[in-house]
């Protein structure tokens, strides 16, 4: 019922895209995440959808995501990865006329209950802007900002010690140790990343949302990104929306991939770019359409 | 569960990925042509075909370099991903496998050079059908990787147990010759030779035909290919 | 890819018109464009020179103040009526005729009452006061003879500024020929002296011009701008902020939307008489008072600090706000820690248009009363004080010779006033801007 429903909204909107009538599976693949043994899913996802008013965006949804991986959302322009991303830290309730249905659970906790904190779940789930944006203020004060309103300080010694974990994690004390009270947006592109990364790495989140955080950068500060999302693996659950399918394929244990606000195909990394199941994933990652 | 898939937005991917299907194609006709004439020299005991044969063996193997600088410069310059990227190692290991045929259809070229120095013998009348048996499949095999077609690359790789079969039927006659007449040793040992490569041009073939169903599928032929070489297994006397 | 494919077809392809007349066309327009830009600055500057110069050539003179020399016989019958040294006794003595006496010495000549009364026209009638001030402060110099410079009057003071012009008939002229020539000699004994007028600072208004200052007006300016800006700045930022960050998006909001814009386009005499009917009929707070002034100047203001925050929050680039929502910020902390210090040099721009605009309002203030002459300088904001612009007005409306160039230096106060408050705004600005 929702393939058929997907099939006319591909031709009503996009007709122009013919993918050779080939036989689909299941587009919404229901990961058998949740009855992996060991780790459970840290984030899950059931019949998302996302309207901006009258136009439905993303269409149920059903992924998992697991802990400590780096889980990839790839797909061409407006298929609806950033939005998904941004509903799990519910950075679309800022926008206007944007409604989410559906479930999504952090740890078995519904986010999106009228009881929850939205500025606690932030703590909890970091984000990682496309375009560096660090604060208009010292690097100190950038990293420490988020300490400070979440009350995570007692005192300045604790503050300088959790903004110095904060920069070695990020790989990026050695170059700013001496210059704390100059302006974050003094640094070059690459390292404006990684003092966002550490900004929010700061507030000790448990899982990080990274939307298309390389594509300002260029390729060697791209390249020790990823490198820092490799190291940063061990201790946080890693979600990154890339336009990049080789910087996917790098960096994730996981993919998704979406198209037309559909959750096509999900799976390990190095089946979906060796022998994709779905026509519609090796059309995309092979190039023939996007 | 692959159908014709649409071009690529860039071109000249297409032209690129086409070209690869044709020296491929090219090496795989040239190898059957090559096996033709090998097996057509030892029946018309023709010295002066044979030499060709051997000589021409060079152009498969500058063909296969072709194939190796293509599909390098491609994996760099493209970065195929999926159905591209097995199309690409595809090519290589099928270029190694043609050429292997290349040699062995050389090196039956060669011994028959060596056979039509002796006397006609009979056995040499199986040799031509087991070699019909091994063209048939290397081009069945060609067609299954030309048309990406998985279900006829599997029918091929079945076909090998003939080939061995027949293998196994010329073994047991050329050791009756043997017996017979130890002069028929030389020139039998020769034609044993012959019908060994036939049969390693079988294996090769069938290898195409495994490596044209990855590529299809992306994952391998599950079933155990059926062996029917026996003569490596101690004979019960 | 071929070129040839492109070049092939003949006439598909268009090439730029790259002749000799088509460039320089082009140069000749740019060259006009930027005459007129340089004609139109030119304009301006020429208008606003033009207006500088006239202004002050004729309020530079208003700075001093024309004084006569006098030794001064402090008569001690004259001075201390009860004989008693003491203040309360000083405090009533007649230090006009005292003074008198003593230009009259210099005169001995002088006679007939009408020739005393041309005399006594020489100085002015608050002359006495300094006298009386420099004896209640050392009684000591009662009965001796001291050198006192004290004020002459307007009409004296314009003769000594050259303002007089000599060749018009008499009977023109407030000043006759015979007192021309007294002058003359106090002039050429050295009796006549020019110091700088402080009075017009520190004095209120006058009937006397030689008396009046900017003192007044210019503490009532402070008076009314400072409660005008301590209301609508917290006020109208509040209220931006409210309406850009919180107020639902719904019809309502619209609608105090499109007044807000509209109220920035109402006549200032509107909210006078909204003062007038509200605040003094209503409230019945006092008339005439920087509180009142203040109360419906930062009403004018109010809309258009509300616009250029709104205006200035809007452009603060969203990234900033999600890299902050990002972080865990509340919706109110991302506003106050991120947003508004952004705004802030937005918010100082439309601060300064509003309280320039607000600092020469005189329609407004008239309305509720600012215009009665005021003589004291206003101590607190309930008492009745003016504002510079009408104090202007007034001097201006004066036939006095002197108002003349009073009116002047009272522009030219009024216009280092604007100027000192703008640089104040524009260094707070500076403080806040940062680069993102």
């Amino acid at each position: 019922m929702a393939l058929a429903a997907q099939k006319t909204q591909q031709t009503a909107d996009g007709g122009k895209m013919d993918i050779g009538g080939a036989v689909l599976t299941n587009p919404n693949v229901k990961p058998a995440v949740a009855a992996r043994v060991g780790e459970a899913a840290k984030m899950t996802s059931r019949k998302v959808c996302v309207f901006y008013g009258p136009k439905q965006a993303l269409f149920d949804v059903d992924l998992d995501v697991p802990s400590r991986q780096v889980t990839a959302l790839i797909g061409p322009s407006g298929c609806g990865k950033s939005t998904y991303l941004r509903c799990l830290n519910r950075m679309n309730d800022v926008i206007d006329n944007c409604r989410v249905t559906g479930d999504i659970k952090l740890d078995s906790e519904n986010i999106y209950d009228p009881k929850l904190d939205v500025v606690m779940l932030r703590a909890r789930i970091g984000m990682v802007f496309q375009k560096p944006n660090p604060f208009p203020k010292s690097i100190y004060d950038n990293i420490a900002y988020g300490p400070r309103i979440h009350g995570m300080a007692h005192d300045k010694t604790e503050l300088d010690e959790i903004v110095q974990t904060s920069l070695e994690r990020a790989g990026l004390w050695n170059e700013a140790k001496d210059r704390l009270a100059q302006p974050g947006t003094g640094l070059s592109g690459g390292q404006q990343q990684r003092l966002c990364i550490a900004r929010a790495i700061a507030v000790s989140p448990e899982v990080i949302l990274m939307d298309e955080p390389c594509s300002a950068l260029d390729p060697i500060a791209t390249a020790r990104i990823e490198e820092l999302i490799d190291e940063l693996r061990e201790n946080y659950t890693i979600i990154i929306v890339t336009h990049s399918m080789q910087q996917a394929a790098r960096v994730s244990q996981k993919t998704a991939f979406f198209h037309l606000g559909v959750l096509v195909e999900w799976g390990d990394t190095e089946q979906i770019f060796t022998a994709p199941r779905d026509e519609r994933t090796q059309g995309y990652i092979t190039g023939r359409f996007g | 569960m692959l159908n014709k898939p649409t071009d690529h937005i860039v071109k000249s991917f297409d032209e690129d990925l086409k070209r690869l299907n044709n020296v491929i194609a090219e090496m795989g006709g040239l190898a059957e042509a090559q096996l033709t004439r090998a097996v057509e020299s030892l029946v018309r005991r023709n010295t002066e075909l044979a030499t060709q044969v051997v000589q021409d063996d060079k152009r498969i193997d500058t063909l296969e370099t072709e194939v190796g600088q293509m599909t390098v410069r491609m994996l760099a310059l493209r970065q195929p991903m999926a159905q591209d990227l097995r199309e690409v190692v595809a090519a290589i290991k099928i270029a190694s496998d043609i050429e292997r045929i290349g040699d062995y259809a050389k090196n039956i070229a060669k011994r028959a050079i060596v056979l039509s120095a002796h006397t006609p013998l009979k056995p040499v009348a199986s040799i031509p059908r087991m070699s019909q048996l091994a063209l048939q499949i290397i081009k069945d095999v060609l067609d299954a990787y030309i048309e990406k077609d998985a279900e006829g690359a599997r029918a091929a790789w079945r076909r090998d147990e003939e080939v061995d079969e027949m293998y196994n039927s010329v073994f047991r006659e050329m050791l009756t010759y043997m017996m017979e007449d130890p002069r028929n040793i030389g020139p039998c040992t020769h034609l044993l030779f012959i019908a060994k490569n036939i049969e390693r041009i079988g294996d090769h073939a069938t290898n195409v035909a495994e490596i044209v169903y990855f590529l299809v599928h992306g994952r391998s032929l599950d079933e155990e290919r059926p062996k029917g070489d026996t003569t490596n297994v101690p004979i019960d006397a | 890819m071929t070129d040839a494919a492109l070049v092939a077809p003949v006439g598909k392809l268009r090439r730029p018109d790259l002749s000799e007349t088509r460039i320089r066309r082009r140069y000749a327009a740019e060259r006009r464009f930027r005459l007129y830009g340089i004609l139109a600055i030119g304009f301006a500057v020429f208008m606003l020179g033009f207006l500088a110069i006239t202004v002050v050539a004729q309020g530079y003179t208003a700075f001093w103040q024309t004084r006569i020399a006098l030794d001064v016989t402090i008569v001690p019958a004259k001075v201390d009526p009860q004989n008693t040294r003491l203040p309360e006794s000083l405090i009533q003595g007649d230090y006009q005729a005292v003074v008198r006496e003593s230009l009259r010495e210099l005169f001995p000549e002088v006679d007939s009452r009408a020739d005393r009364r041309a005399l006594n026209d020489f100085l002015s009638n608050a002359a006495g006061d300094d006298v009386r001030d420099m004896v209640l402060a050392n009684p000591a110099l009662v009965g001796q003879t001291v050198r006192v410079e004290v004020l002459a009057s307007d009409d004296i003071d314009m003769l000594a500024k050259g303002r007089v012009d000599r060749n018009v008939a008499e009977a023109d002229r407030p000043i006759k020929d015979q007192q021309i020539g007294w002058y003359d000699k106090l002039d050429k004994e050295g009796h006549v002296v020019s110091s700088f007028n402080t009075g017009f600072f520190t004095t209120g208004d006058s009937r006397e011009p030689e008396q009046a200052g900017v003192g007044g007006a210019l503490m009532g300016s402070l008076l009314t701008i400072l409660t005008a800006i301590i209301l609508s700045l917290p006020i109208s930022v509040a209220a931006a902020i409210y309406l850009e960050e919180f107020a639902p998006k719904n019809r309502i909001t619209d609608i105090i939307e499109i007044n807000i814009n509209n109220l920035a386009a109402v006549p200032s005499i509107v909210f006078g008489l909204l003062g007038l009917a509200v605040l003094l009929g209503f409230f019945g707070l006092p008339r005439g008072a920087p509180l009142v002034g203040g109360l419906v100047l930062s009403l004018m203001t109010l809309p258009t600090i509300i616009i250029a925050t709104r205006a200035a929050l809007k452009a603060v680039p969203p990234s900033i706000r999600e890299a902050a929502y990002g972080v865990g910020a509340s919706k109110q902390q991302v506003v106050m820690h991120h947003v508004l210090p952004l705004a802030m040099p937005g918010v100082m721009t439309g601060a300064i248009i509003g309280t320039a605009r607000a600092m020469g309002e005189s329609a407004a203030v008239l309305m509720i009363g600012m215009v009665a002459f005021i003589v004291d300088i206003p101590k607190a904001i309930t008492d009745p004080a003016t504002v510079l612009p009408v104090q202007i007005f007034l001097w201006a409306d004066s036939p006095e010779r002197a108002f003349v160039e009073r009116t002047s230096a009272g522009i030219m106060v009024m216009l280092v006033f604007l100027v000192l408050m703008n640089a104040g705004a524009v260094v707070i600005r500076r403080k806040f801007e940062r680069r993102w």
